[in-house]
């Protein structure tokens, strides 16, 4: 276990607007999810969690034989379909087309795979110039930050933040109603849409048997973004895959309750490829780029794949409390909550940020939502486990390990325990009147017992231990 | 035989609160159990396994296992110890047979309190009497991995003079987590506030919980923010007369 960088989350602890503000967000959406997979409106929602979590670790059991089956349906209706190791891949192939089709502007729709690779700054590095039309990501493309949260991208921020970054970014008057906000990025973004020579989309389903690819969302403008430009690329994970149509049924009915509440999305969208003859609208040519960038990785790890059943919901960050308390920008990667904290390290290695999987108190209120029923706690325990072992050499992780062997020593070895024990009254300072203290004596006040007096107070210790009572009342007993 | 109780009473309680491990004793006794306190036990390993140190998580599990391994039930005042033994010790053990062989025996004997009162004793009414509010917190690992729930509030039910007032925020986590209550202070202590904002609304004047290392994080920061809010293990409640 590595030292701990808790200054990182001082800002946003000691920032009452912004816990106000995800404290409440965040709430709302538990409330919403609360009251749409209830029983009484959903009475099949333990069944459709089971057999969803069944679906997923199927298709990443076969996902050789899915890709292929995917890739062969696409490819038969036109479309191309090129597989990316990683994030340079994907900029380098879509440099190359963009300069094959000469374009030049890029509208895209949200999604996550491309926020981790930060294909905006690739693309703007490469002077072309993409344009994110999902709301919360136009606000935040404008304010060059990274998105809070998976599934609400600008939820940090209030609608007085938002009058401020549109009036320095797009020259308008100061404009704080929501709905006066919404058309003026609406006016902007449609002159955007209509000159775009690409549009870019993720995709939160690629379904193997039909070749197609799902896109759900609530604005229209991924609508607007895969059909209004000459040229469609979508960009996905290869773990998005499932098997056929007919599972969207399942998954369809997860995945809105499970991220905002809705029982269905206002828009669901099945892609199926270019514009074919007789059709009047749709791109004219279409790609989906499938990109790795570490996923094989997890797949070859047997106890820890299911994290990439991932549906990206959100609703782990939600009902998160750790989350809820330092925000999106306090974890490392673009993916946040307690999903983040069990895929960044596996994707970007144990010991970038290995302090991640430890942010967590273990309540499990994470798996308890998760849609797809991925073991949160558990993967976090066991990247606990790993993390240890490939910091081992640190001296932080030799002084702990050194500190838990003589505990567990002194665990089998009950005498020198109750000795131990009964020395504890050593620490017996100030008592607050109330059997409890708040500080211990200055020699004391370090490491553990510092961090603990930092934010409450402690027990004074009793005089004597539940064992030494017993001990009398057996006594008193057998008397 | 059958009347018979092994009492684990958990390192925390052992250590920090005996009142609260003298209360579990009168209950179990009131319910016509005769109680065993091994003398040799000590902690079931949980701080070194949710700290990622496996192999002294395991040097730990396999004292516990020689300890209780003749229990009859053995009786656990606390949903996380309990949980640790039963959901992870199989894990730890996978490779050691013998080891492994010996949980499989221990699990089914291992009972949490309110469960054990419920499911095994059989009996809902103690016969205590405790006047005032109080609010319920569901610990996290009673509540998600014992499924843990309504149990403790049928058991409050039958206490006399006592009124039970839910909180809004009962099944969000207290912050504790073990080390992680000392390894994020500024979190862990954040997650405790927005707790006790919780329980101060309800007008409460005591918490009941069944796990004392929660109750020593809200009790921690009700004293810390100066409120006169008690944290009570329920067994200090249904022994109370």
């Amino acid at each position: 276990m590595p030292a701990i960088p808790n200054e990182l989350f001082e800002t946003p602890l000691s920032d009452g607007r912004l816990q106000l503000a995800v404290y409440s967000a965040t709430g709302r959406l538990m409330d919403k999810r609360k009251d749409v997979v209830d029983a009484s409106v959903l009475p099949d929602y333990q069944e459709l969690r089971d057999q969803a979590a069944q679906l997923k670790r199927h298709t990443l059991d076969n996902l050789d034989y899915y890709l292929e089956q995917l890739e062969k349906n696409i490819t038969a209706r036109g479309g191309k379909v090129i597989f990316c190791r990683d994030g340079s891949e994907v900029v380098d192939f879509l440099v190359k087309l963009a300069r094959e089709k000469n374009a030049q502007r890029i509208v895209k729709s949200k999604s996550m795979t491309t926020e981790e690779i930060s294909l905006n700054e690739h693309l703007e590095e490469k002077k072309l110039e993409p344009v994110e039309t999902d709301l919360g990501e136009y606000i935040l493309q404008l304010a060059h930050h990274r998105p809070f949260h998976i599934v609400a991208p600008a939820l940090h921020l209030t609608r007085y933040e938002v009058a401020d970054i549109f009036s320095s970014n797009l020259g308008v008057e100061r404009e704080v109603v929501p709905e006066e906000q919404t058309k003026i990025a609406r006016k902007v973004l449609r002159e955007k849409f209509l000159s775009a020579d690409i549009g870019i989309s993720g995709a939160n389903f690629l379904i193997a048997d039909s070749g197609a690819i799902v896109l759900v969302e609530n604005e229209g403008n991924a609508r607007l973004t895969t059909t209004a430009p000459k040229t469609h690329v979508a960009i996905a994970g290869i773990e998005k895959l499932i098997p056929r149509a007919q599972d969207l049924a399942t998954f369809l009915k997860l995945l809105g309750r499970s991220a905002t509440g809705q029982p269905l999305t206002v828009y669901t969208s099945f892609l199926s490829g270019a514009r074919r003859e007789g059709e009047i609208d749709g791109p004219d040519e279409f790609y989906l780029i499938l990109l790795d960038n570490g996923r094989t990785r997890l797949l070859a790890d047997q106890e820890k794949r299911q994290s990439l059943c991932c549906i990206r919901c959100g609703a782990c960050l939600n009902h998160c409390p750790v989350y809820r308390k330092i925000g999106g920008h306090s974890y490392p990667w673009v993916y946040s909550g307690p999903i983040g904290a069990v895929i960044t390290p596996q994707y970007k290695g144990l010991n970038q940020d290995p302090w991640l999987p430890f942010a967590s108190s273990l309540c499990g209120a994470c798996a308890e939502v998760c849609p797809v029923k991925i073991e949160l706690p558990e993967l976090l325990l066991a990247l606990r486990r790993d993390v240890n072992k490939a910091q081992s050499g640190k001296l932080y992780t030799k002084i702990e390990r050194f500190i838990f062997q003589a505990w567990a020593w002194l665990l089998n070895h009950p005498r020198l325990y109750d000795m131990a024990g009964s020395m504890s009254g050593v620490l017996a300072t100030e008592d607050k009147g109330n059997g409890w203290m708040s500080r211990v004596p200055g020699l004391m006040n370090v490491g553990p017992l510092k961090a603990w007096m930092s934010q409450r107070d402690l027990p004074v210790p009793p005089e004597r231990s539940f064992r030494r009572i017993w001990r009398n009342r057996a006594r008193r007993t057998q008397d | 035989m059958a009347n018979h109780v092994s009492l684990f009473v958990t390192c925390i309680i052992d250590q920090f609160f005996p009142e609260v491990g003298v209360a579990v004793a009168d209950v179990l006794e009131r319910a016509g159990y005769e109680v065993d306190f091994p003398e040799r036990q000590t902690c079931c390993g949980q701080p070194a396994f949710n700290t990622g140190y496996h192999d002294e998580t395991r040097k730990v599990a396999a004292h516990f296992l020689d300890v209780f391994s003749d229990a009859e039930y053995v009786v656990v005042p606390s949903g996380s110890c309990t949980s640790m033994v039963v959901h992870h010790y199989e894990e730890l053990f996978a490779n050691d047979p013998k080891r492994l062989e010996q949980t499989r025996r221990l699990i089914p004997r291992m009972w949490e309190f309110s469960k054990f009162l419920l499911e095994v004793a059989g009996v809902e009414d103690l016969g205590a009497r405790y006047d005032g509010i109080v609010t319920f917190h569901d610990s996290c690992h009673g509540l998600r991995a014992m499924k843990i729930k309504e149990g403790p509030r049928r058991l409050l039910s039958h206490v006399r003079g006592l009124e039970l007032r839910e909180m809004d925020a009962a099944e969000e986590c207290c912050g504790f987590g073990g080390t992680f209550s000392v390894k994020f202070p500024g979190i862990s202590g954040g997650m405790a506030r927005t707790k006790i904002e919780s329980i101060k609304r309800t007008g409460a004047g005591a918490v009941v919980g069944v796990d004392s290392s929660c109750l020593m994080q809200i009790r921690g920061a009700l004293s810390r923010a100066g409120l006169p809010i008690q944290a009570l293990h329920l067994a200090q409640i249904l022994a109370s007369r």
